[in-house]
């Protein structure tokens, strides 16, 4: 997930959708020096993260944010540091008795 | 944005051979993470156990020590299954991605300075949002969050 992100086009193109917009392909390649299917596969490493989704509108495939991944990440690091957190002060009362 | 990293630092009044122990010794390191280990800790080898956290019996414990260098640096590897809860926990973890966990042990004048980090949660994939979620506690966190949003927004 932090992987899909760590890319600047894709950064640019979740920065465009976190409105929450749908946008679709074309008004996504618009303003880019990239192609259509450069951007197609930006988009497909971005859904696959789950950060993104297709919807279909006619003929057309747009795309929208999915929010929800990138706060519940950050959900599952707040808990397993909380587990580290109990963790260690057994470990401190374990060794200093 | 949102870190891929876990780092706590902890003072603890004992000598750091002592920490060392409490770290290295899988029966000592079994007491205070609550993990029955079947065998010590080994460079390069797994060691596998059973989690003995009230709730949470039915875990495996499996993870691949990285390094062991003497009361100084002790690490290991270990996969995030998809869920704990009993009805959908597998204890199939091979292929998971795992994440790095590091015990640093320094000496201070009151005892040692230990730094454990955690890092690689990059490589795992966005399902594991949906545990957090699933969690009593992580649930607990979010509604504490909500209340600490409510009130924020609402002052008076």
């Amino acid at each position: 997930m932090f992987a899909a992100l760590g890319d600047e086009t894709r950064l640019a193109l979740v920065m465009k959708l976190c409105g929450g917009q749908p946008h679709s392909i074309s008004q996504l390649t618009r303003g880019s020096r990239l192609t259509r299917q450069a951007i197609t596969k930006h988009l497909r490493v971005l859904e696959r993260a789950g950060i993104v989704h297709g919807v279909r509108a006619g003929r057309e495939s747009r795309f929208a944010f999915d929010p929800e991944a990138i706060a519940g990440m950050q959900e599952y690091l707040d808990y397993v540091s909380e587990q580290w957190d109990q963790a260690l002060s057994r470990l401190k009362a374990f060794v200093e008795n | 944005m949102t870190s891929d990293r876990i780092e706590k630092r902890m003072e603890l009044k004992a000598p750091v051979s002592r920490v060392w122990r409490a770290l290295t010794d899988y029966r000592e390191f079994g007491e205070w993470f609550r993990v029955k280990l079947e065998g010590p800790f080994v460079a390069g080898k797994v060691t596998r156990g059973q989690i003995t956290h009230p709730g949470y019996e039915h875990v495996k414990w499996e993870a691949m020590v990285q390094k062991m260098e003497h009361e100084r640096l002790f690490s290991f590897t270990w996969a995030h299954p998809k869920s704990l809860r009993k009805e959908d926990y597998s204890p199939d973890y091979a292929g998971e991605p795992t994440t790095l966990v590091e015990f640093r042990l320094e000496k201070t004048a009151a005892g040692t300075l230990l730094v454990v980090t955690e890092s690689g949660f990059d490589q795992l994939p966005g399902d594991r949002r949906l545990e957090a979620f699933r969690r009593n506690d992580g649930g607990w966190t979010e509604q504490m969050k909500n209340i600490e949003n409510y009130v924020a927004q609402k002052p008076s």
